[in-house]
């Protein structure tokens, strides 16, 4: 693949596979593609092999069988080329307390090539988009976990990626700084063209920020598309109307019947329905109710969500995965970093 | 776009430096403890001058060989401390993810080993000065001794790296310092060679390194321009050096699994 070509690509894993020593497959086969430019949401509990993916892309880890492309350079052969290419901000904001935001992009900014001109408009540039130039002479050991990231993330940038890698960058994170940092993904996405891979646990990351969506349990992809197929594929839309009167509710039961499925009562004296046709026969049922002459108190449209998928797919929910799992997952780490 | 062997030594040199000023916790004890036996063994041990054969009549002078070593040994646990750390909170996989070269690294790391063997020997020696200790070489023999204290500190320098390779751990860096205090008193450090009258003792001390590392420092303070006892203990240095490098290279390649 010539330099170009190189640059443009995105990320290709074919059968990646990781085993550690006395342990489990942390990776086990899996495929994915990640198109130049596209944001790519890998979601899943702690303990799923997300982190371990990504330190097989970013040649922190070799990988046990498979082979994958990233940026166009191959992760075993092609290390020193790849690295040049990508960006990383990894679980951890891995930074040194005792310097300061500043330092740490010189730092950067000098490990990576750039001419000694360029590293502090480079670094004030970066430490001004982040939102930490007023902080960027004090120490990191007295950043907030929102600034520590936010300086990983502008770390990660130093040398102008293709390609960035983040890995559960908002755990730990209060909304505000949740926010500000899906601002910036979201922009290195749109507007400098940057391909970006987000490992997350948070549903609503992934929703919000990814073109595409893989969802990995146990080492292995369990299902993959942009976050509107995957729910189409899971479900369709519940609609719920409560009436006015509960001495209504069967009278909406009846009404609602005739647009789908699963149709029953619920616990707050309505009923629901899932319904067949999807979101567009919404209007229809207000209109069907209204026919009936049934006075509405409420009237609610449940989207189907990327848990929804999860449980389809594993028979569990996320968020309770996650907490079952978090043991194994610190195991696994261990192990990267024994 | 990669930089340079000298700008990647430098950048890393620059914040190992940095580090170092900035953590008085390790500047102070490595600065004080040393002077504080000093001032113990000097004031106690002062009537073994009258043995006959002890090559001075000054212990102080003969004890200020000490410190340099002491401070040697807290250059092991700096320099291992801060690399354990880093692999510990993962800063090393952020430089891994840059084109930095292995050398570099270690290099780097170890530049603040030099600043504080620096600010050791000067310390050690003008408070030894300063307290009656002789300097039999003169001006010429203190620079000499500057450089022969930063060499051993940069030295040893390169265990605690290796041993914060091979472990990752911090605290595991800090278990060794019993085990190299041991090995300091099992030298010439209160004696002379000659002078050991146990056998056994005798025989470790003679193959210790350690002694004839002292007995660099004392031939400057005691006898004057000694180039035997001098290339000896510069040697000894070297070696412990190379070795050391080899083996925290061969570590830091174990370590850093990027392919």
């Amino acid at each position: 693949m010539s330099g170009d070509s190189a640059e443009r690509a995105g990320i290709e894993v074919e059968g990646l596979v990781r085993e550690f020593k006395n342990g489990p497959r942390a990776v086990d086969g899996i495929d994915l593609r990640v198109a130049p430019g596209a944001i790519y949401g890998f979601l899943g509990p702690n303990g799923a092999g997300k982190s371990t993916t990504v330190l097989m892309l970013t040649t922190l880890l070799p990988p046990t069988a498979g082979t994958a492309r990233v940026a166009g350079f191959d992760i075993v052969r092609e290390g020193g080329r790849l690295r040049g290419a990508i960006g990383a901000a990894l679980q951890e904001a891995a930074l040194d307390p005792l310097l300061t935001g500043r330092e740490h992009m010189r730092l950067q900014t000098a490990l990576h090539g750039l001419a000694k001109a360029e590293r502090s408009e480079r670094s004030d540039e970066l430490l001004a988009r982040v939102g930490l130039s007023e902080a960027a002479d004090r120490k990191v050991g007295g950043y907030s976990g929102g600034m520590k990231r936010r300086l990983d993330l502008a770390l990660a940038l130093a040398h102008r990626p293709r390609i960035l890698f983040l890995d559960e960058p908002t755990t730990g994170l209060d909304i505000q700084s949740r926010t500000a940092l899906w601002d910036e993904v979201a922009r290195l996405a749109s507007e400098d063209g940057v391909t970006v891979f987000l490992t997350t646990q948070y549903l609503e990351e992934a929703d919000a920020l990814a073109n595409q969506v893989g969802i990995i349990d146990h080492g292995k992809i369990v299902a993959e598309g942009t976050p509107a197929e995957l729910k189409a594929e899971i479900g369709r839309p519940t609609v719920e109307a409560v009436p006015r009167d509960p001495a209504d509710q069967e009278r909406v039961a009846r009404a609602l019947q005739p647009f789908g499925e699963r149709c029953g009562t619920t616990h707050r004296g309505g009923a629901s329905v899932l319904l067949t046709g999807g979101e567009s026969q919404l209007a229809d049922v207000v209109r069907a109710l209204d026919a009936e002459g049934i006075a509405i108190e409420q009237l609610q449209l449940h989207a189907p969500s990327l848990d929804d998928v999860f449980l389809a797919k594993t028979g569990r929910s996320l968020e309770g995965a996650g907490e079952e799992e978090a043991e194994a997952d610190s195991g696994e780490m261990a192990a990267v970093r024994a | 776009m990669s930089a340079g062997l000298s700008t990647q030594v430098g950048q890393l040199a620059r914040r190992s430096v940095l580090r170092t000023l900035r953590q008085p916790g390790q500047i102070v004890p490595a600065l004080v403890f040393p002077l504080f036996l000093l001032a113990v063994n000097s004031g106690g041990l002062k009537e073994t001058t009258n043995l006959p054969g002890f090559p001075t009549d000054s212990y102080l002078t003969f004890a200020l060989a000490v410190p340099f070593m002491q401070g040697a040994l807290f250059s092991v646990m700096n320099a291992g401390t801060d690399l354990a750390r880093d692999i510990e909170t993962g800063f090393l996989n952020r430089l891994a993810l840059t084109p930095l070269r292995g050398a570099a690294l270690l290099s780097g790391l170890l530049a603040g080993a030099v600043v504080l063997g620096v600010v050791q020997a000067v310390v050690y020696l003008s408070v030894g000065l300063i307290a009656g200790a002789e300097l039999a070489a003169g001006a010429g023999g203190a620079l000499v001794i500057v450089v022969l204290s930063v060499s051993i500190t940069v030295a040893f320098g390169t265990i605690g790296l290796f041993a914060a390779l091979r472990t990752g751990s911090g605290e595991a860096v800090q278990g060794l310092f019993p085990l190299f205090f041991v090995v300091l008193f099992l030298s010439s450090m209160a004696l002379p060679l000659e002078l050991l009258q146990t056998d056994w003792f005798h025989a470790v001390a003679s193959a210790n390194p350690v002694s004839y590392l002292l007995q660099a420092f004392r031939s400057l303070l005691i006898e004057g321009w000694n180039l035997g006892d001098l290339a000896l203990g510069f040697g000894i240095a070297a070696a412990v050096l190379a070795i050391g490098m080899f083996a925290a290279s061969a570590a830091l390649k174990t370590r850093l699994v990027r392919t």
